[in-house]
């Protein structure tokens, strides 16, 4: 599954956590639970690219600079999601 | 109420220095609670229930961060700032981190709604092997969500006794008591707690000892030792334990949307958002502006200020110093420091900060204020800032003096200079926008378009070059949007009036001193001197009647003043647009000058003072070679 910066995600999809920028923002994120595998939802994507996460009952914001450095894998959306997939690949 | 700076040993380190040779028996009884939590879970309302009305607030020594000290019958119970984990990336992690590490019993509380957020500051306290117990707030909300904790189970995994509280009712406070009695150490993963206690000799203490370990410079240094570089494995295994700790404790009933969670959604998408944003800026426009700003200190400063105060002290001083001596112009006079900065402070400021402090406490209290943060943040990050800014940006139209200490809780000294300047340069107080606000609706439409179209490009060019030339990079927002809730009036009340008197306290020697300043100036005949020099700016380069050079002069002082020397001149519907626009981007009144002086240094504060000269005349003669 190829990946994307997270300021492109968008608005409703299911994301998973593949990449996080080295530094001071690093330790941040890990602390919000945002780390490599976490599974987390795209609520919202506002124009130029902030982003507002949902990852259980607790939303983040992340500003677009940070946004854009952080690596997510988009997961196909439930079960349809799933079964096209596959459709394709037959 | 009492305030006083209590000294606060620094850590936990220095209180064992003494230990033995100054602790008295008294001190040892004392036990010290420290009630700790992420931001927004209710800590305040707990310690404001153990502590009752006695509090001392204070700067935390050597920051500008808040503390609040109570007592409860023994026991002294400490309030610290919100953050989400022991460390030190920001002053209010500092000093949570030195209250925990001299706390001998830590109340941990925690949102039961956002437990999986929660819990990680949890297990690191756990880990520090600090008396811990855990209060669980909000179980309203947990059962209206349809969530379920299994409370005995949480207890039983961290090791530490967990209780349960409403904050609205307030229902479980009662048995705070028990909790700081029950309190105790928890499980700690047994590989940590070997390392651990390696380090006992060197670390002084388990919670050093894992702060030194997870690279925290400070501590590490203070025990001259080398940081540690596991922060991130560390933290990695904190998060996987807390998530398995939420799976096994934690299960949902079916999700409820909730009107609180809708409108949490709607703050921030761009549709809904900046009709909200419009619909809470008109509320607080009406309450400030209109009910506050122009019935209630209108009534103050003319019936109580000038009517009563000034002549009453005015009578009193003229006993023994003549109104006309120099003395007498410095106390009593026009800008005397006993009748305009008196009747300024208590009868026109006093009642805008206290309004706006509480319009700022509801919105940060119901959790709008970090969504619309978010909701701006891309068009802030523009001029280099980022969303965090609006608030600054918003307090500065009701006083930039409090506007320019508020930029204190700006993440980089980039943020802070860039948002200083554009308070001072471009943001009118609500003082001067009631004068403004006047002279435009005489002036027409039009008028009011040009007006604010050239502030707001002001706004933008400032923001914007600032951001263009200043070194270093703009720190991105990263913030957690707390459940929107309504907010809880008794400690909206509380923050507003701690927030008052800190303001209070700290702007009231400016505007006495910059008042003393003006009068003085006014005595040497240094304040004639100004107005002939600038009056060929004003009547050839402005194109305005030579009696708008004293407006300007006025408002060095006071920045109404400035627009209210305005009023009474004849002027054309273009000329008031020029002379509105120049005095709104002049120099900000001397209370601001005092505290950027303070906040941002001398250097940096005459540059913005003097370019607000420049900018000012530079705009305003501009406008005027292209309107008159």
């Amino acid at each position: 599954m190829s990946h994307i910066p997270l300021h492109k995600a968008k608005r409703g999809s299911v994301l998973r956590i593949e990449g996080i920028p080295e530094g001071k923002s690093r330790a941040l994120l890990l602390r919000l639970g945002i780390l490599k595998g976490e599974v987390v939802r795209c609520l919202e994507r506002l124009p130029g690219g902030t982003i507002v996460l949902e990852k259980n009952r607790q939303e983040i914001a992340v500003g677009f600079a940070l946004a854009s450095t952080i690596l997510v894998a988009v997961i196909p959306d439930g079960h349809a999601g799933t079964q096209r997939k596959k459709a394709d690949v037959a | 109420m009492s305030h006083s700076h209590t000294p606060l040993p620094h850590t936990h380190f220095e209180k064992h220095k003494h230990a033995g040779m100054t602790l008295t028996a008294e001190d040892l009884l004392r036990t010290q609670v420290a009630l700790v939590g992420n931001p927004n879970v209710g800590k305040s309302l707990l310690f404001n229930y153990l502590s009752g009305l006695y509090v001392d607030v204070s700067n935390y020594p050597g920051t500008t961060v808040e503390i609040s000290k109570g007592r409860y019958n023994d026991i002294e119970v400490y309030d610290t700032p919100g953050v989400y984990g022991i460390s030190s990336f920001t002053d209010e992690e500092n000093v949570t981190r030195d209250m925990v590490l001299r706390s001998d019993v830590v109340l941990n509380v925690v949102d039961a709604v956002h437990l999986e957020r929660d819990l990680f500051l949890t297990q690191q306290l756990v880990d520090m092997g600090k008396r811990v117990a855990v209060i669980l707030n909000f179980m309203d909300e947990v059962r209206q969500r349809g969530l379920e904790i299994d409370i005995k189970l949480l207890s039983s995994v961290l090791g530490v006794p967990v209780f349960t509280t409403t904050a609205v009712t307030r229902e479980g406070f009662e048995r705070m008591p028990e909790a700081i009695r029950d309190a105790r150490r928890g499980n700690q993963d047994s590989d940590l707690h070997h390392r651990l206690h390696a380090m006992l000799s060197v670390a002084g203490s388990e919670a050093e000892a894992l702060l030194i370990l997870e690279g925290d410079e400070e501590i590490a240094a203070q025990h001259g030792v080398q940081p540690g570089a596991e922060r991130e494995e560390m933290y990695v295994e904190r998060r996987n334990r807390v998530n398995l700790i939420i799976n096994a404790v934690l299960s949902e009933r079916g999700i409820q949307r909730r009107l609180s969670t809708l409108l949490g959604r709607w703050a921030v998408n761009p549709w809904t958002g900046v009709p909200i944003l419009l619909g809470a800026l008109y509320l607080v426009y009406l309450f400030v502006g209109t009910v506050i700003a122009q019935d209630l200190v209108d009534y103050l400063e003319t019936n109580l200020g000038n009517a009563l105060w000034e002549p009453w002290i005015r009578g009193l001083v003229s006993h023994s110093i003549s109104v006309d001596s120099w003395l007498g112009t410095i106390l009593i006079g026009e800008f005397g420091v006993l009748t305009m900065t008196v009747t300024y402070l208590l009868f026109l400021l006093l009642p805008l900060v206290i309004a706006f402090y509480l319009s700022l406490a509801i919105m940060e209290d119901s959790g709008y204020l970090p969504r619309l943060a978010t909701l701006v943040d891309r068009s802030l990050n523009r001029i280099g800032l980022n969303g965090s800014a609006v608030i600054p940006l918003i307090l500065g139209f009701g006083c930039v003096t409090m506007a320019t200490i508020t930029t204190r809780l700006l993440g980089s000294e980039r943020e802070k200079r860039i948002t200083t300047a554009i308070l001072q340069f471009a943001i009118p107080c609500s003082a001067q926008l009631a004068v403004i606000a006047a002279m435009l609706a005489g002036a027409g439409f039009s008028a009011m378009l040009i007006f604010a179209g050239t502030i707001f490009t002001v706004f933008v060019i400032v923001g914007t070059i600032l951001h263009r030339t200043l070194p270093g990079k703009t720190s991105a927002l990263l913030i957690d949007l707390p459940a929107m809730r309504m907010p809880r009036m008794d400690n909206v009340l509380r923050k507003t009036a701690f927030r008052t008197y800190f303001f209070m306290k700290e702007a009231t020697p400016w505007f006495f001193a910059g008042a003393l300043g003006v009068g003085i100036m006014q005595v040497t005949g240094l304040l004639a001197m100004w107005q002939e020099i600038l009056s060929p700016f004003t009547t050839h380069w402005l194109q305005l009647p030579r009696e708008a050079a004293t407006a300007f002069v006025m408002g060095m002082v006071r920045r109404d003043f400035g627009a209210a020397g305005l009023y009474d001149l004849s002027l054309t519907p273009d000329q008031i647009v020029v002379s509105l626009v120049t005095i709104t981007l002049f120099v900000p009144c001397i209370a601001s000058l005092m505290v950027m002086l303070k906040e941002r240094g001398a250097k940096e504060a005459m540059i913005v003072w003097f370019g607000t000269w420049v900018g000012a005349f530079l705009v305003g003669g501009i406008l005027s070679q292209i309107l008159i």
